[in-house]
């Protein structure tokens, strides 16, 4: 679950990271309450979405950049009218963009330096692990590929938990000492132990900053949490915009269904994740395109798949449907039941092909042939997959 | 032979009187299992009933162990309890814990996997579809089934089959039991960011296994994991292998139902995985339909003999 900069802040506050001064608005009065309780001089403006790249971002009515520095509050005022309500397009919005309905005001800071500090789990070792660079303000990813050498990596024992000495030797790598490094190593840890007690998946400050002060500020906060591990965070479920998920994403979640929108015409109903996965991409090999990901999991019941159909049949990109069902244990007559009753709700006008294989496949495929449903059947996932890409062609 | 379980195997079950645990327990039996302990805190000295068969059910694994031989657990136990699970079966000295529970949080598995190094039990999964070893009988029966896989998909034979994903298992199953192909043992690691077995440590397991003779690799998009077994293979595997790597058509930064399904980076993507595993030597499916005759065609290339 991902969470807004403005709220990342405030838990960042909580455990005693340092942030720059600042105050979330849903509304132009709000905004004029935010602003006053800021000192006149430089100010941040910055639209509230969960995308990236919003400081590139151009709004739908052409105003340019998510995230503004205006030199004067009265600056800020105008800045915020433009974007407060207005739709932002980023490199991670798609093109439809995402209607930015919280703004975050900040006092701007005097940058010494700028850092980039991140905290995630480490597959390899199965460990967390902190990583920091000196080159901070800039895309991480590029560090990692053009200069290797100045990102740095400390593994934290989980038995242990962060240890002085590796605190030390990141305060070291990044060559903060005096005030500056004590700052910073209280921020580290503070950090490390909002990760660890809160279950996030992955902390990213960039940039990190030193002020002339010697002061160190998390510029810039993007925090997402392990959802496995919510049922025991009530905090950070109250944290959850729904405006910022897709509603068929929502609405598939209801009915214990997980769902991905995608850009194509084909929309797959699969049983399994990994099985959902491969009927995209062998949809993709036949010169079809994907609509979703869709895993039904591994006990569907008949109203789930009719939960299903619905939920596909909403994404008006949709040009026929693949059912592909590998029923080990699951029944494939329960799904089979679940396809006629579906289609029978929903009207279907669009080419259906299904392949069912599995336990129970006999009935299944006898329910689909006397239901009189103009639905084509597929022996293997490439023989249906190819008779779905040529209907839809 | 096989590999982590034979059809002589003693199994106990954590979760046994719990509606998917309960199920699976059954449906295990009915393979022809060894099914010689359930574990459910507060309900000992109850029994499972099953058919004919009274299965015991104690209030701890190292009761359970003691007291029925059993050297293996199938773990149902809802996710908030299930890392305390596992970890009483390393408490207990059990060989193996096969964690089936999905939704477990990562901080509980982090602790957990340091907890169990250096103890003498291994962990399969979690978030996975369990172990088969077929047996001799009609439809496989009388093999070794831990977790939730079909047993009747396989046929007793020679190939060893290693996967994250449970359906994507049984597809690659299907397709060689179709074609007239056993296997040896099918294992299903799990979809999770953090877990117990690698592919790399089952595919070791799989080469020094002399009734294994070809392995199909089915991995996908998140970690390295596949990668990491692939340049194992070309080191030191001389078997034929057969792969394949689910999500070249998902978009990056998404979570693909699995949660260690997503691509983070350039290395992590369908694209690279299969560039190293052709890199590798190993014969690459084109579609996941295509998996059974990968393994035909590594085989062939070999001079192995499948059937």
């Amino acid at each position: 679950m991902n969470v807004h900069e403005y709220q990342a802040k405030a838990l960042f506050e909580k455990y005693g990271v340092a942030v720059p001064p600042g105050y979330a608005a849903r509304s132009a009065a709000e905004c004029d309450a935010a602003l006053a309780r800021l000192p006149e001089g430089p100010t941040m403006v910055k639209a509230q979405i969960h995308a990236g790249g919003r400081g590139k971002g151009t709004f739908t009515d052409g105003f340019k950049g998510g995230v503004k520095f205006c030199r004067t509050k009265a600056e800020a005022r105008e800045a915020a009218g433009r974007m407060l309500g207005n739709t932002l397009v980023t490199l991670q919005t798609g093109p439809a963009g995402r209607k930015v309905q919280t703004l975050y005001f900040t006092a701007a800071s005097e940058i010494k330096k700028e850092y980039y500090l991140a905290i995630l789990l480490d597959r390899v070792t199965s460990r967390p692990v902190i990583v920091a660079s000196t080159e901070g303000g800039v895309e991480i990813e590029k560090v990692a590929h053009d200069t290797p050498e100045k990102l740095f990596k400390v593994f934290v024992d989980p038995a242990y938990g962060l240890a002085d000495f590796q605190v030390r030797e990141l305060l070291g790598r990044l060559g903060l000492a005096g005030a500056e490094g004590k700052n910073a190593g209280k921020l580290i840890r503070s950090l490390f132990a909002m990760y660890w007690e809160t279950d996030a998946s992955m902390i990213e400050i960039n940039p990190l900053i030193t002020t002339p002060a010697g002061q160190v500020l998390a510029l810039d906060a993007k925090v997402s949490f392990d959802d496995s591990a919510l049922f025991r965070h009530p905090e950070i479920v109250a944290l959850r915009d729904l405006n910022e998920e897709d509603p068929k994403e929502i609405e598939a979640a209801k009915h214990g269904l997980s769902y991905i929108a995608l850009e194509g015409n084909i929309a797959c109903l699969v049983n399994g994740a990994g099985l959902a996965m491969s009927t995209m991409d062998i949809i993709k090999h036949f010169g079809g395109s994907p609509a979703n990901f869709l895993d039904v999991g591994g006990g569907a019941s008949k109203e789930q798949v009719v939960a299903a159909f619905k939920i596909i049949l909403g994404d008006p990109n949709v040009k026929g449907i693949f059912v592909n069902i590998f029923g080990g244990i699951m029944d494939c007559n329960v799904i089979a039941l679940g396809i006629v009753e579906a289609v029978k709700e929903v009207g279907l006008k669009l080419p259906l092909v299904v392949r069912l294989e599995g336990n129970n496949v006999a009935a299944g495929k006898a329910t689909l042939a006397h239901s009189g449903l103009a639905l084509v059947s597929g022996d293997t996932m490439a023989d249906a997959a190819q008779k779905i890409v040529k209907l839809v062609a | 032979m096989s590999i982590l379980i034979t059809p002589e195997t003693r199994i106990l079950v954590q979760g046994i009187t719990g509606a998917f645990g309960g199920k699976h327990a059954q449906l295990s039996l009915d393979y022809g299992t060894k099914v010689v302990a359930g574990v459910t805190p507060g309900k000992g000295g109850q029994f499972f009933e099953h058919n004919s068969v009274k299965v015991p059910i104690f209030n701890s694994v190292a009761d359970a162990a003691k007291a029925t031989g059993a050297t293996v657990s199938a773990i149902f136990v809802p996710p908030p309890f299930a890392g305390d699970a596992i970890l009483e079966c390393v408490d207990a000295g059990l060989e193996l814990a096969v964690a089936i529970t999905e939704g477990i949080p990562i901080k509980d598995m982090v602790r957990v996997k340091r907890a169990m190094a250096g103890s003498k039990t291994r962990l399969v999964g979690p978030n996975c579809p369990g172990i088969v070893t077929p047996g001799t009988g009609k439809d496989s029966n009388g093999g070794c089934r831990i977790g939730i896989a079909p047993g009747y998909i396989h046929k007793k034979g020679h190939v060893g089959v290693v996967s994250r994903s449970g359906t994507l298992t049984y597809e690659a199953v299907f397709q060689l039991t179709s074609k007239g192909i056993g296997q040896s043992t099918s294992v299903g690691i799990g979809g999770d960011p953090v877990n117990g077995t690698s592919h790399l440590d089952v595919i070791k397991l799989f080469n020094a296994d002399p009734d294994t003779h070809a392995i199909i690799l089915i991995g996908e998009i998140g970690g390295n994991a596949e990668v990491e077994a692939a340049r194992w293979i070309k080191a030191n595997c001389k078997k034929p292998v057969a792969g394949f790597i689910a999500g070249a058509t998902a978009p990056a930064g998404r979570r693909m139902g699995h949660a260690g399904a997503i691509v983070g980076g350039a290395e992590d993507t369908a694209a690279a995985k299969i560039a190293v595993f052709k890199e590798c030597g190993i014969e690459v499916a084109v579609t996941p339909s295509d998996m059974a005759d990968a393994l035909i065609r590594a085989a062939r290339a070999q001079g192995v003999t499948l059937t």
